[in-house]
């Protein structure tokens, strides 16, 4: 653990990649809202982020609540049942700084990815003590898949992730919660609690079983928020939710025995079963039915939210573009850029799935897109735009987006005002950029030097980072600039 | 995208305006509506598709100009319910108008029956253009559904399940490439060394494959608009 009091702050999540979560939680940031609200904490938990929210909302370091909860444990077990009762009523959170916590969470790209574990702390030699106390920790955290995945979807886990802590499901988690009920029992016995006492271990299970599926049934709700991948993630849930359930039932079932009536033992699980299908029977409709209505109400609500963000993101800008369209209304040129530049945001942000500009948004389309918007923006052109394939950015791309750039620039400049037509294309390892105006076109060999705008920037440009630029007079009338080249090795 | 054919129009269509914006509507009226000049004849206008579907039955016209986003369905649901007035001979064409640049909207359209899709940036004379070629029983293509045919027609190491409709042939592939660069059918023409009408069948030929084939793109972007 970090000492006390160093703070770390969680970058507000978008809304996007959280939905339904806004709408329940408002934004905490570095500003102490006006009355802080009691959450569990979902970061850099152990069990279920109770002592840290608590710690949170007191505002007192994290290692006094812990440590409160640890004494009324031996207390007759005050301790466990309080933050049993704090679990199971008060909701998880987010958007709270937590304080003083190893375990920071950077928003990266829709996921939270692990930062700092094991890099926080300064290099060097540290005391054993100290790893050792950090190193139990994350087991903990691993052992109940503490906060999120640390790796995002798809990514790779975080540097200083310990191997086998919430990555790898249900088997490295089952050893390290067996090390932990062995080292609970160690501990009892050291401080001489009885544990010949004969209920200590079922009730113990049952409370590892419970506090199983409770931690899971967190992480699902923190999942749906963050809209982690669920698909890779449903063995581990279920591995999880099947443990939990197993040692509550085994538990239970020591119970009986110990109790005595596992002579009976048969008979008994035959008549709860028999309850239990009674109970499912009876309560069944009722509960699909509520299941049913609660999918619609989140439906609705996402779809609410849904609305109200384009209500933000577009009719805000596009009323602002309206004003001042009417403001400059004797200056044509300037209406006719704003009109553009607006209607080419609006495009961008209808038709253009947000995934895919966040999967990759460093590539060969996004980038002829950003080159697009700033002619058209600077010399107030149209400039039509048709992309086929897509590709990694790489210095030659770069190059060539610059030589583009500069063949567009022309086009607005010289081709007679008409619209300029861009046409990009990735063909295996090749990539062609057509540029095309509607001009009076030009000799290229009859350029001018003080032109030195197509001699040197665009044919140079391609030349030195071993492409092709081609200019020439376009079949019907204007000019046509042809820029290829070849992808570099990845 | 084409020659207008001069100031006399030598050859009439009639045709029926469907969009559901009427300032729009008014707007192409007056671009093209002036029949002594444009040869094009205004029979009939409509804002859904309920009354799309009965101007066109009883107007029977040689070019729709359907908007793709129609309240009471889109564009699509009223080439779905007009289907049986297209015919190859004389029969009603659709001419596809739209704002948007979504894969969906453009290809649903072309599988739904129609012949051509032009944005509605579209200038007056290249529209009336448009309007003859289509009733003319070619296809018009603009350069951005140029891209999304090549780019639905990529190579991919899937096996086509039909050799003649699921593929491309590289004649086919370097007249779209060019429309999608801006270029118009006569200049494509010069371009290739091969004459406009040549021009004007590779560009059916690709529509026809275009409606009919069965590339998992297509049907993904036709499934998106549910009609297949």
């Amino acid at each position: 653990m970090a000492a006390p009091g160093s703070e770390t702050q969680y970058p507000e999540p978008d809304a996007p990649a959280a939905p339904g979560a806004a709408a329940e939680h408002p934004a905490g940031g570095p500003a102490d809202p006006p009355y802080r609200r009691l959450y569990r904490s979902p970061h850099g938990r152990i069990l279920g982020g109770v002592a840290h929210g608590l710690a949170v909302h007191l505002g007192l370091p994290v290692r006094w609540v812990r440590l409160a909860f640890v004494l009324l444990f031996f207390a007759q077990g005050i301790g466990a049942l309080l933050y049993a009762a704090f679990w199971f009523v008060v909701p998880i959170g987010i958007g709270e700084p937590a304080p003083g916590a190893a375990t920071q969470w950077a928003y990266v790209n829709g996921a939270f990815v692990r930062v700092g574990v094991g890099t926080a702390r300064p290099a060097g030699p540290t005391k054993g003590r100290s790893r050792g106390i950090a190193r139990l920790r994350e087991l903990l955290q691993g052992t109940f898949l503490g906060a999120p995945d640390p790796a995002g979807p798809g990514g790779a886990p975080a540097p200083g992730e310990a191997a086998g802590t919430g990555r790898t499901g249900g088997a490295g988690q089952l050893v390290a919660l067996l090390a932990l009920v062995v080292g609970v029992i160690a501990v009892l016995n050291a401080l001489h609690i009885q544990t010949a006492k004969p209920y200590v271990w079922p009730l113990l299970t049952i409370g590892v079983g419970v506090a199983l599926v409770w931690r899971q049934a967190d992480d699902s709700r923190w999942q749906r928020w963050f809209g982690l991948d669920e698909g890779s993630k449903r063995r581990s849930a279920f591995v999880r939710v099947a443990a939990g359930v197993l040692l509550v039932v085994v538990g239970i079932v020591a119970f009986l025995v110990l109790q005595g009536s596992g002579s009976t033992l048969a008979s008994v699980v035959e008549a709860s079963l028999a309850v239990l299908a009674g109970m499912l029977v009876l309560v069944g409709p009722y509960a699909l039915r509520m299941w049913q209505d609660l999918g619609a109400e989140r439906t609705a609500r996402i779809r609410a939210q849904e609305r109200a963000e384009i209500a933000a993101h577009v009719h805000d800008s596009v009323l602002h573009t309206l004003t001042l369209i009417q403001r400059r209304a004797e200056d044509p040129k300037e209406v006719l850029r704003l009109a553009r530049a607006q209607e080419r945001e609006l495009r961008l942000w209808l038709y253009r799935p947000d995934a895919v500009a966040e999967a990759a948004p460093d590539t060969l389309a996004e980038h002829v897109r950003a080159v697009v918007a700033e002619v058209e923006d600077r010399h107030g052109v149209p400039v039509e735009l048709v992309c086929v394939g897509d590709c990694p950015m790489d210095e030659r791309i770069a190059a060539q987006m610059q030589a583009a750039r500069e063949a567009m620039v022309n086009a607005a400049k010289y081709g007679g005002g008409g619209p300029v037509q861009v046409y990009a294309e990735v063909e295996g390892r090749t990539v062609s950029v057509f540029v095309r105006d509607h001009g009076p076109g030009f000799d290229p060999d009859t350029v001018p030097e003080d032109r030195m705008g197509v001699r040197e920037s665009i044919v140079g440009r391609m030349r030195r980072h071993g492409g092709t630029a081609r200019v020439r007079p376009a079949a019907g009338g204007g000019t046509e600039v042809e820029l290829e080249m070849e992808r570099a090795d990845d | 995208m084409t020659d207008t054919g001069g100031t006399a129009p030598e050859r009439t269509a009639r045709v029926v305006l469907v969009d559901d914006h009427r300032m729009f509507r008014t707007g192409v009226r007056a671009e093209i509506g002036r029949t002594e000049v444009t040869g094009i004849d205004v029979v009939g206008e409509a804002d859904d598709v309920e009354s799309a579907v009965q101007v066109v039955a009883a107007t029977r016209p040689d070019v729709v100009l359907l908007d793709v986003h129609l309240p009471g369905g889109g564009g699509v649901e009223v080439l779905r319910r007009s289907a049986p007035l297209m015919g190859d001979q004389g029969g009603v064409r659709f001419l596809a108008l739209s704002v948007s640049d979504a894969a969906e909207d453009v290809i649903g359209v072309i599988r739904g029956g129609a012949r051509g899709y032009v944005t509605k940036t579209i200038t007056g004379s290249d529209l009336v253009g448009a309007i003859f070629r289509i009733s003319d029983g070619d296809a018009v293509f603009s350069p951005r559904l140029a891209g999304f045919v090549l780019d639905a027609f990529a190579a991919t190491d899937t096996p086509p399940v039909d050799e003649d409709l699921d593929r491309l042939t590289q004649r086919e592939r370097e007249v779209l490439r060019l429309i999608a660069r801006g270029y118009a059918y006569k200049e494509i023409a010069k371009q290739l060394f091969i004459s406009v009408k040549t021009v004007e069948s590779h560009v059916s030929a690709v529509l026809r494959k275009l409606q009919l084939s069965n590339r998992h793109e297509l049907t993904r972007w036709a499934t998106a608009r549910r009609l297949v």
